[in-house]
């Protein structure tokens, strides 16, 4: 039983090709030809492992590769599985036909067998084991949270004793980064929110004429509740993300390991000037954002309604009262409190790779923005249990 | 202490994640002003050994003392002092990439000496200086090479004149002369300063070039399989895992 063997001349675009003959009766030669290289179709292993079952007494497998145009891994692969196939079906494999450097790389590949005890064998959990893993990965999370929030507070407390160490230039550039650098983007965004609130109100209270109450809609939903959220919500998005960032990439760079090797702790040095820096800048932020959502209310008013600006004004002066000041500023300060907790939190909680850094931004502003949603509804519950 | 010399002693150190066990059992003495080697291949714990040197890492169990007094176990006032009498420098530099060089070198001295600013100012660029930055206070860590970052690093290291400098992989990612620069650096502070030194590596040129003392730590048993001047270790030890290491010699051969 013998195959034809057909003479090809090296052609570079040819793809590869295998050719089987049988020259003595247990061996069995493959003639390798074409090119084999990775954008080249590979002959399938399985056709081979057919053909090879089909030829009954094979003890030996040879190669000839004189017509080989040229190889890249592809053919190692290729031979890998050849050697895997014929470790299967006890045949041994003749590599002296194979082109230079192929029998050494073969021989590297499989030197150090494959680890299997990495410990990261993909064997599936049971349900069970996994909800327990995540109900224990919880209870961990949510004590070291409370460790960190302890700590902060002590902290805190220790720099009313005057025992604390961070730079006061820090403070300085923190209080701008997150207090007038966020001017711009707490205009625009509370502006358009009195606004649209002024547009929906103006067609329902048109209906009874009562358009002048737009005001009263517009200033105590702004003053009160709107304006606190919607600055701590920028300012999660905005600052918390980036403390969560700066902390994470000083974790990574062990920049955090070179203060505390210094006995200067990283909670003083550069949780605490943040911390102070949003709660300072949070009502200031809010009062700032309350302005702006009357103004935009006022500018649909005026536009729309006709209104007088005079008229608009002292409806809203009559309509909020200072409690509602009151209870949209302590809601800011909390709030300042939550963002810049959840971003330092997750930025000293982060791991060591970029990845991790990424993981934390994002942890810091769904945690903050998860912490504003609810202790507002909190807040808001409270106030009127006290009629407030 | 029943060896007055040793600078750090310690005693039967154990390190570990949670369950997994870094390195276990280790017991060596480190002398004043000798430069002592931790050496291992990579992932045997060598930087876990220094953060549990150098207070970063409480470890399950065992004991750290410098000149007879247990680190883990002190007060943490007494922490703070201890802290203060050794210096740090990180594999990657682990500079404040948000201050310039003048204020990485000057934060030390800022937060824990009574100077004032010119004095600081002074004290900042004699240290730049020692390494051989000179003139480079108002650089930022981005604007300078990995080889200059690692040298701020021991300047700020040296920056409040610790007794005890560690440096973890110093001569890593360097080119050979700046990590021979390196290397005649420690030596250097170490004749003149007599600052005890203790450095993790495996660079083998840096290893023979500056050890009077040293241990080598084992991944498998998870300990230390053998302590002494490296030449000697070279030319007597018996052990081949340690032979190898010294020689670049393949697991198989030295059989």
């Amino acid at each position: 039983m013998k195959k034809e063997i057909v003479a090809q001349p090296p052609a570079a675009g040819k793809p590869p090709e295998i050719n089987i003959s049988r020259p003595t009766n247990d061996t069995l030669r493959m003639r390798l030809s074409g090119n084999w290289r990775i954008d080249q179709p590979m002959p399938s292993i399985e056709e081979l492992e057919k053909q090879l079952k089909s030829e009954p007494g094979v003890q030996k497998i040879a190669f000839d590769t004189s017509q080989i145009a040229g190889w890249d891994s592809s053919l190692l692969t290729f031979l890998i599985d050849i050697t895997q196939l014929g470790s299967r079906q006890k045949i041994s494999i003749d590599s002296a036909g194979l082109p230079d450097g192929v029998p050494q790389l073969l021989k590297i590949a499989a030197a150090v067998p494959e680890k299997k005890d990495t410990g990261r064998d993909a064997a599936r959990e049971t349900f069970l084991t996994r909800v327990g893993e995540n109900a224990t990965v919880f209870f961990q999370s949510a004590a070291d949270m409370l460790g960190f929030i302890g700590d902060a507070f002590v902290t805190f407390l220790k720099m009313f004793g005057g025992k604390t160490r961070f730079r006061g230039y820090d403070l300085v550039l923190l209080i701008r980064q997150c207090g007038a650098d966020a001017l711009p983007i707490v205009t625009l965004i509370s502006m358009l929110v009195g606004l649209i609130l002024a547009f929906v109100g103006a067609i329902q209270l048109e209906m009874f004429g009562a358009q002048i109450f737009v005001a009263n809609l517009v200033g105590i939903a702004m003053v009160r509740v709107l304006a606190s959220v919607m600055t701590g919500v920028i300012m999660a998005g905005r600052t918390g993300a980036a403390f969560a960032a700066q902390l994470g990439t000083m974790q990574v760079n062990e920049e955090l390991d070179a203060l505390e090797v210094l006995g200067i702790s990283p909670m003083e040095f550069l949780v605490l000037p943040r911390m102070l820096a949003l709660i300072l800048m949070m009502p200031l932020l809010c009062l700032y954002a309350d302005l702006m959502g009357v103004l935009g209310g006022l500018i649909v008013g005026v536009t729309m309604l006709d209104i007088n600006v005079i008229e608009y004004y002292n409806q809203t002066i009559s309509a909020v009262r200072l409690n509602d000041f009151g209870i949209g500023l302590f809601q800011s300060a909390v709030f300042g409190v939550l963002v810049a907790l959840t971003g330092c939190l997750r930025g000293m909680q982060c791991g060591r790779s970029a990845s991790a850094v990424g993981q934390a931004t994002t942890s810091a502003v769904v945690t903050g923005i998860v912490s504003i949603t609810v202790a507002t509804a909190i807040i808001t519950v409270l106030c009127s249990v006290l009629g407030l | 202490m029943a060896d007055t010399d040793a600078h750090i002693t310690v005693r039967d150190l154990t390190l570990a994640y949670g369950n997994y066990v870094v390195q276990q059992h280790l017991t060596f003495r480190i002398k004043r002003g000798e430069v002592f080697i931790i050496m291992g291949g990579s992932g045997c714990g060598k930087s876990t050994i220094m953060h549990g040197l150098t207070g970063l890492k409480e470890p399950a169990s065992g004991q750290v003392l410098y000149d007879g007094v247990s680190f883990w176990e002190s007060a943490p006032e007494e922490k703070e002092r201890l802290r203060h009498t050794f210096g740090v420098m990180f594999q990657s530099g682990a500079l404040w990439s948000s201050m310039t060089l003048a204020e990485n070198v000057g934060l030390p001295l800022e937060q824990y000496t009574n100077l004032n600013r010119s004095q600081i100012h002074k004290l900042v660029s004699l240290k730049l200086a020692l390494v051989g930055l000179g003139g480079f206070e108002e650089f930022y860590p981005s604007e300078i090479s990995g080889g200059m970052q690692k040298r701020v690093g021991v300047a700020r290291a040296m920056a409040l004149d610790p007794d005890i400098l560690f440096f973890d992989e110093p001569s890593a990612g360097l080119d050979p002369v700046s990590a021979r620069r390196l290397d005649d650096l420690i030596l250097e502070l170490r004749d003149s300063l007599k600052t005890t030194m203790v450095v993790v590596t495996h660079e083998l040129a840096s290893i023979f070039a500056i050890a009077d003392n040293s241990v080598f730590l084992d991944p498998e048993t998870k300990t230390m399989i053998a302590h002494g001047d490296p030449k000697k270790l070279l030319a007597e030890s018996k052990d081949p895992k340690v032979h190898n290491f010294l020689t670049r010699s393949d697991g198989e051969s030295g059989k």
